[in-house]
Parts: structure tokens; sequence; C-alpha cells
């Protein structure tokens, strides 16, 4: 079976890739774009640390074949920062001691992301409904919820 | 993690991809969001030599009033019925049960035919879709038909569709004036998935409820309509003390309750009794409003 080529848009950068149809989207990305921000957790959904926005959604890259992404615009941990300066989620990570092992960041800070796009009030709750998607096995959630809200709370600029 | 390979069809129209099953039989898949399709191919426990992508078929995306219904297209996202007004107001069962299915990233690209079709005995819109009385639409090669929900889920799995045939709408009868309704569900705390989920619709008419419908997913092999709560509520006061008799009959006429090692089936059908309470007290004073 030949290789399909599919365009697509990543970080605001075109590409043009020759895939086969089983690479999931993080595959190609990560091993043909040298993007390997976004991580293969569990491979199978569950875990979001390949967590992207394809055409300003939020998705688990690991179960979306590349494929289908033909055509789409990408954004992935590495799009956030700008002009070498991280992004308010991505600072207040830092600030807060959020991370431990560090695996699930990216994805974790893409689905912050996310939720403040659509929320950028939102109560803890609405964090954790936010973050539901995401698994982190090292640090009980508790900074990266408390990151979260600060990085809303700078964002809103109150 | 990698599936095996397969070949790859990014189908035109319906009748393509209809066409593509006639040929292929068991050996194609359809994929819409491929939410739970890809996940068992890479576990191997499915192994299709093609998949016939129906994702790209735009006319399969929408959700609208057609007469005393609403019809959702089958690639109609869960995220898209979880937010549409329409449902909300005309059939909020439906996207009440899209709104807690997963997470974000599961709401983002799953869709209600696909999952309707997976037929996952913990599925969420499954109870909706009982309680509703909602008809599923099948579209073969000789055409359209209509399956009534009661008659579409037989067993874990396994539904009443051909292979041949594709799940292409859901249609939703409106609430009629009175009538109230809630989903509400125990999910497990990792996967998301109801370990036990109860749907209610009830009409209430000067104090009295003069009928119900009470449908469960997650206790059985295949989520089941609850002739036995139903007959239990109708004619009683639209009180919490006669809803919790009558949801207290709740999964009688079960007789394998699904069972694992987060949840038994006796503490299922506890929950069962629980959810139906709750779920009845809640559509009572949805009829209220």
């Amino acid at each position: 079976m030949p290789k399909r080529l599919i365009n697509l848009t990543v970080n605001g950068e075109a590409y043009e890739v020759a895939v086969e149809p089983w690479w999931s989207l993080l595959y190609t990305v990560r091993e043909e774009l040298g993007l390997t921000g976004s991580k293969e957790g569990c491979g199978t959904g569950d875990c979001g640390a390949c967590s992207m926005l394809v055409d300003g959604r939020l998705v688990t890259s690991c179960i979306m074949l590349a494929v289908e992404a033909d055509g789409c615009q990408v954004t992935t941990i590495e799009g956030l920062a700008t002009d070498g300066n991280l992004h308010p989620v991505q600072q207040a990570f830092v600030e807060k001691g959020a991370v431990q092992c560090g695996y699930c960041i990216p994805g974790m800070v893409m689905a912050a992301y996310d939720l403040l796009r659509r929320n950028p009030n939102p109560t803890l709750e609405e964090v954790r409904l936010g973050l539901a998607g995401n698994l982190c096995r090292c640090t009980g959630y508790a900074k990266i919820y408390e990151a979260v809200l600060a990085a809303a709370e700078r964002m809103r600029g109150d | 993690m990698i599936p095996a390979p397969f070949d790859y069809v990014q189908a035109r129209s319906l009748e393509e991809a209809i066409s593509l099953l006639q040929r292929h039989g068991e050996e194609a898949k359809l994929l819409a969001g491929g939410h739970s399709l890809i996940p068992m191919m890479k576990l191997r426990l499915v192994r299709p030599s093609l998949l016939v992508d129906i994702g790209g078929l735009e006319e399969l995306r929408y959700i609208r009033e057609e007469g005393e219904e609403v019809a959702i297209g089958a690639l109609a996202l869960h995220s898209d019925v979880a937010r549409s007004p329409l449902l909300r107001e005309k059939a909020p069962l439906l996207a009440q049960a899209a709104s807690v299915i997963g997470d974000v990233q599961v709401r983002n690209r799953g869709t209600i035919g696909g999952s309707l079709a997976h037929a996952d005995p913990a599925a969420d819109y499954p109870a909706a879709v009982l309680a509703s009385e909602a008809t599923l639409v099948a579209q073969g090669p000789v055409g359209r038909r209509a399956i009534p929900a009661r008659e579409y889920f037989l067993g874990p799995f396994t539904t009443a569709l051909e292979p041949e045939e594709v799940l292409v709408e859901v249609r939703v009868p409106a609430l009629a004036p009175g009538t109230g309704a809630a989903y509400l569900k125990f999910p497990h705390p990792a996967s998301g998935f109801a370990v036990v989920g109860c749907a209610a619709l009830v009409t209430v008419r000067g104090g009295e409820v003069t009928g119900a419908r009470v449908a469960f997913t997650g206790v059985a092999g295949s989520p089941f309509r609850d002739d036995g709560v139903e007959g239990a509520v109708v004619g009683r006061p639209a009180e919490a003390e006669a809803m919790a008799e009558a949801a207290a009959l709740a999964a009688q006429a079960v007789d394998y309750p699904l069972s694992d090692v987060f949840a038994s089936g006796r503490y299922r059908v506890h929950l069962a009794k629980v959810f139906a309470r709750r779920a009845l007290a809640e559509a009572v004073a949805a009829a209220a409003s």
C-alpha cells in the first residue's frame, strides 16, 4: 500500500507529509515533524498526554489518525510560547511547582489552555472537569489546579 | 502503540461507504470519531483490513427540528449534542447524557452514531434514547429503515444494524408539555463510563404522574427500559415518597447484572435504585418548572 500525502498546518507552519494509514497524528507529529513535546502515555486515548488542538478542538492525538488530520490546523505544546516567552499557563505551572516527572504536563497545559479560552474565569470544579481527560500519576493534581487558576487570573489581568 | 496495518478509504458519499461495506463485508469497519475503534485496533481486539472513513461526510453532522421531533445526524459530536440549545429545550436527555460522556477530548471527537453503533453496555446515550423513545435510522443497500430504540440494543456491543448498514440519524420526540427529564450517572472514576446510568422522563398532570419512562445503562449486558419502576410510578402523586417507593423496584427483572472488580452485580442493582430515585425526583422537578 502506498503512503498517503496529507497537508496540515502545525503551529502556523504548513507541512506536506507522506503517512501510512495506521499512523496516528501523534506519531506523525513526533516522528516525521520532529515535534516531540506531545507525549504518548497510554496510546489508547485515556491519559491525555498527547492532547493537541485540531481545528480549535482539544483532541487526544494518539487515537486520531494522521490521514484524518488532512487539511487541519494543529496547535501543539510547541506552539504556545511566543518569541521565547512562555505562555501564562506554562509560566504558572513553573511558578506553582506543578510539574514533577513532567510527562503529563504538555497535555495538561494544552487542556488548561483550551479550558481558559472557553472559560476565562473557571471555578476549581470547572478546572477539574476541564482537565478530567488528563492523568497525572505524580502530583495529586493540587498544584496543577492552583497553576491553572493562577494563569486564569493573570490572563484576565485581575 | 500502533495498530496492525490496514487500508484506508475516505468515503465521499454515504452510498460509497455502503457499497464498500457490501464489497468487503466483515473485513471493513466504518471510522467516524474512532474513539472506540482505534483503541480496540491498537489492542488487537479487532483487526479490520479496511477502514472506511465517513468522518468527512458533513451532511451527517446536524441537529435540527423536524415537526415534533429533533433529528440528530450520526456524525454530531458529543460536544455538539451537549451544547445544542434545541436539544436542551426539546430533548434534554440526549444533551444531558452527552455532557457527561468521558472527558473534553472524548466529547470533541466522539460521535453519537459511532457510540450507538458500538453499543458499549456502559455507554451513556443508550439510556437516553430508550427513555426518549427515540428512533434510530439506518441506511443500507436497499434504502433507509427506522428502528425503535427498544428493538435496537440486542446485547453487549450488538445492535439490530446489519453489517451493510450505516446508522445515519437519531430521531428524538420533543418533550410533551408537563414533562420533565433527567439523566444521572455514577461514573467509573478512571474511565468515566457509567457504572450505572439512569434516564427518567416523567409527565405530571395535576400533581399526579400520568406517564413515566425509566431506562438504565451499565446495569446489565444491554441497556433496558424498566417496566417495574414505570408501572409503580404512574398514577402516584408526584412526590418524593412515591418516587422512592417506585425506585426501590429498579432492576428487579435483571437476572445477571454486570459485575467486575470495581462494582459487583449487587452493588450495581443498589446503585440502580439510588439513581432511579434521584433521576425521578429531578425529572418531576423539571416537569413542574
